[in-house]
């Protein structure tokens, strides 16, 4: 016998009407999804407040999990170190004497950069750090490249400010809930991020790939002068983001467009820091006149 | 289990909730993927969720009313990232569609199961991509629907087993 459909319940009134009623009733939630999912294009804000809540509650799972996996990984990376250690030790002298010029370089380029930013009497400014925290977990299944970041608006994150590691610009903060704040990593679809060459200051535009890369695309159109190898860091164009962060290694070259890799791996840094958002200094402009 | 006791032959019909617990949970638990400590730069982790909602539709078509997929998505939602709504929509969609695949193949086997659950997961990765915006190009979906066709059998083993452990109670 062919198991019982739910489409045909018999000659029963009552379960007639029950099955039609549940329809109508998942119809109208399929409506409503469709609305709320829509409505939270248009206001974010509302949106990222409930889920920011909800990754409050959830945070201390995560947290606890990330340490586990931290401890997993370095035995593991100890184990193959220890198996490849000759090689391994070949290939790390050559990389030293590369690196030894590469030093050497690097204070010649460093003296010139001092002498030329007291030419310019630019002043370095560093922001202090808000807070440095972990990211403890990341959306995964989604297409959108979101990731959690313990330290909320209790410890003084808001939403916008950047966030970075040592190596390099990880993202910005788009909600903060009050122990977690929600990150939109770089590599999102929906990031863009001003940036420029390092070496000689090309101005372009980095935007997320969805995939793990960036797409360095210069501001001309039907051109791509950056080449492979080529490290980009943010302009501060624009405020948010504050000029001079790594952001970038470009990996391949295209006709119009040049893909790169991030070079903060949010898969395995460990502390990021939360920055108060850069805001380009305005001109000098005359004082207002005072009101009658 | 002292909490779930065995059931005997002379033992009252499960109630209702005694039959939802497992389904219920299992999915909502699968829903939680998103808490685990990894840290993705790309979509690559199965819609685990909406995977072992497919897994305990097509194993059971009795146990939930087709309105059952908008509270399991609307918490499914709370914690994939995509905005509130999405999978509410999606998954109950998706009961609607298999409402009617039971209507014409009445008769599936595993390997048919498993090719409907193949298509369903593509449509909702692309779909939960479209919705969430964000201009992700389609081939980026590729590796994770493909280890999600690879997951769907341990996941439809999976539920019969709790399924088995559920009846045998």
């Amino acid at each position: 016998m062919a198991p019982p459909s739910r489409a045909r319940q018999g000659f029963s009134k009552r379960a007639q009407l029950g099955l039609f009623t549940s329809y109508v009733i998942a119809v109208a939630g399929i409506l409503l999804g469709l609305l709320l999912a829509l409505t939270a294009r248009f206001d974010p804000a509302g949106h990222a407040a409930i889920q920011g809540l909800l990754s409050d509650i959830t945070a201390p799972v995560a947290k606890g999990g990330r340490a586990f996996v931290g401890t997993i990984a370095s035995g593991y990376d100890g184990a193959a170190a220890y198996i490849d250690a000759g090689s391994k030790n070949r290939a790390m002298e050559t990389e030293l004497r590369a690196a030894r010029a590469e030093l050497m370089k690097g204070k010649a380029v460093s003296r010139e950069n001092y002498r030329l930013k007291r030419l310019a009497r630019l002043v370095e400014n560093s922001p202090d750090a808000v807070v440095s925290a972990r990211l403890i977990a990341s959306t995964g299944a989604s297409a959108r490249r979101y990731a959690t970041l313990s330290a909320g608006s209790t410890q003084g994150v808001a939403s916008g400010q950047p966030v970075r590691t040592t190596e390099g610009l990880v993202g910005r903060v788009v909600a903060a809930g009050r122990i977690t704040a929600r990150i939109l990593l770089i590599t999102d679809g929906g990031a863009v991020i001003p940036v420029r060459r390092l070496s000689d200051g090309m101005p372009a535009l980095a935007t997320g790939r969805g995939d793990g890369g960036l797409d360095i695309r210069a501001l001309e159109a039907g051109s791509n002068p950056f080449k492979t190898g080529d490290i980009m860091v943010t302009s501060g164009a624009g405020g948010i983001y504050p000029p001079d962060v790594p952001v970038a290694l470009v990996k391949i070259e295209r006709r119009d467009v040049a893909i790169a890799r991030p070079l903060a791996d949010p898969a395995a840094l460990d502390f990021a820091i939360v920055l108060p958002p850069f805001v380009a200094r305005d001109p000098v402009l005359p004082p207002a006149p005072a009101a009658p | 289990m002292a909490l779930l006791p065995r059931r005997d032959r002379f033992a009252p019909p499960p109630t209702a909730f005694e039959q939802q617990l497992i389904p219920v949970v299992s999915v909502m638990l699968a829903s939680l993927a998103p808490l685990l400590p990894i840290i993705a730069t790309a979509p690559m982790v199965p819609p685990l969720g909406f995977m072992t909602l497919l897994g305990w539709r097509l194993l059971r078509n009795d146990i939930w009313p087709v309105w059952a997929a908008l509270p399991l998505g609307l918490f499914d939602d709370l914690f994939s990232g995509a905005p509130i709504g999405t999978g509410m929509a999606l998954w109950a969609i998706s009961f609607v569609a298999i409402d009617a695949i039971d209507r014409r193949f009445v008769w599936r086997d595993h390997l048919q199961d498993w090719g409907i659950a193949i298509a369903f997961v593509a449509a909702y990765l692309a779909l939960a991509g479209w919705l969430s915006g964000g201009g992700v190009p389609i081939w980026v979906l590729a590796p994770q629907l493909l280890l999600s066709a690879l997951l769907f059998p341990i996941i439809s083993r999976t539920t019969a087993m709790l399924d088995r452990w559920r009846l045998g109670r």
